[in-house]
């Protein structure tokens, strides 16, 4: 059966109400800006997204949150969005600060079937409180554990038709993280390309992580986001 | 000092911390300071790594700005010769791992151990980390460039940080308009004083303790 749909509302048919959803992108750059618009168009709610920031205040992400389908986010610098401080003090929104590294650590280990692992990022701050401490080898670490959902939502730049991926420049960034750790991985691409045109060497993401592929719709520019 | 403003301050203590790279390394600037430090290296072997996914950052012309290649602060940057990009995990792989030679970040409090604050205030929501503790745990070197004092003129070199702390680490210098301290021992040692600073000022701003 064929990856590829140019249906935003039939990518997204897998989202639904509860669910955990990974949303790829450092800000606005590698981020599924159409898809995310799609979710903002879908009825869905108490979703807890797990994205390095929630968008902008009123972009990307920011949309999702005021319109109050978000009831967790999961990341690691949501100073960018005003309104999730806003939305916290309202006690509106549950949030998880990560340090970015362990953020990133954590759907990789998911993604590799691992349940967690430990790390020295965070001991003996705050967002070590409630972790457990082990010392290995004289060096105190904190376990953290695998994050794994049931959606992820990612930027590439190219596919293949069988589901294939390659990136471009820092829109990278979690977006191949996330594709292993879902249980239904949507990717939105600049272009869609036969198997074999893609050098099997540059695949950063092979195919067996994707399910669904769509041409991007919305693409970011230097005058900001615009429609394809 | 007195007469010396925001700007002209911030690049004064990006080209002394400038002064302390040699090549070769790999250094990862943080937002603010920091990122001016850039403008001040002139040593071709030194390579500079962003959390977000490249190693190999350069400056970009007007006209060849990319809205997907940024820096940690999502400013446009350029791609050098022998650049390469990789995922958030690699990335912070090599920050955790100690493959970074040095981190130069912002803080806003330091303690006389070298242990800094610099990622939330008491009081306010606590909204954004970043890659601050994982720099700090990681780095095999970790340079912190800040304004000596607050806007009210209280010392930001304390006894003990108020503020949360990022890391049991102690970072390894520290560079502000006035001085430039390292940390040995997990004590302060005061190795410079900046141009124009004199011992006296040093002192009356500094409430940690600290050795000549």
């Amino acid at each position: 059966m064929s990856k590829i749909t140019d249906s935003i509302e039939e990518a997204l048919s897998h989202v639904e109400s509860g669910n955990t959803v990974l949303v790829g992108g450092f800000g606005l750059v590698g981020a599924p800006l159409s898809l995310i618009e799609g979710l903002t168009e879908k009825d869905v709610k108490d979703l807890t997204i797990v994205s390095n920031n929630l968008g902008e205040s009123g972009k990307g992400l920011g949309i999702l949150l005021n319109q109050n389908k978000i009831k967790k986010g999961i990341g690691s610098y949501f100073t960018s969005n005003r309104d999730v401080g806003d939305k916290y003090q309202k006690g509106e929104i549950e949030l998880e600060l990560l340090p970015q590294g362990t953020l990133a650590e954590s759907m990789r280990a998911g993604g590799a079937g691992l349940g967690g692992y430990y790390t020295t990022t965070g001991v003996g701050t705050d967002l070590a409180k409630g972790k457990e401490e082990r010392e290995i080898d004289g060096v105190t670490y904190i376990f953290e554990k695998a994050i794994r959902a049931d959606v992820a939502l990612i930027r590439a730049h190219k596919a293949d038709t069988l589901g294939n991926l390659v990136y471009y420049k820092t829109a990278r960034n979690f977006n191949p993280l996330m594709a292993t750790a879902a249980k239904k991985v949507i990717v939105e691409v600049d272009e869609i390309v036969q198997p074999g045109e893609l050098n099997p060497e540059e695949i950063v993401t092979p195919f067996l992580y994707v399910d669904v592929i769509i041409k991007a719709q919305q693409i970011l520019t230097n005058e900001g986001v615009v429609n394809r | 000092m007195t007469s010396m403003n925001k700007s002209d301050m911030q690049h004064v203590i990006a080209k002394r911390v400038a002064q302390e790279l040699e090549g070769p390394c790999v250094v990862n600037l943080g937002i603010g300071i920091p990122t001016l430090v850039a403008e001040y290296m002139d040593a071709a072997d030194i390579y500079l790594h962003t959390e977000n996914g490249l190693l190999g950052v350069t400056d970009v012309e007007a006209d060849q700005i990319d809205p997907n290649l940024v820096n940690a602060g999502k400013l446009p940057v350029g791609e050098a010769i022998g650049a390469s990009y990789f995922n958030s995990s690699d990335s912070f792989a090599m920050i955790r791992g100690g493959h970074v030679d040095v981190a130069i970040l912002g803080a806003l409090q330091v303690e006389q151990t070298g242990v800094i604050a610099n990622w939330a205030v008491p009081g306010k929501n606590i909204m954004g980390v970043g890659g601050a503790m994982d720099l700090l745990v990681g780095a095999k070197k970790v340079f912190v460039t800040m304004s000596h004092t607050s806007k009210d003129g209280s010392s930001k070199i304390l006894k003990e940080c108020t503020y949360p702390i990022t890391s049991t680490r102690s970072v390894d210098m520290i560079f502000t308009e006035l001085a430039v301290f390292k940390v040995v021992d997990h004590q302060l040692k005061l190795v410079e004083l900046m141009p124009g600073a004199t011992i006296e000022e040093v002192r009356e701003k500094t409430e940690a303790e600290f050795t000549e």
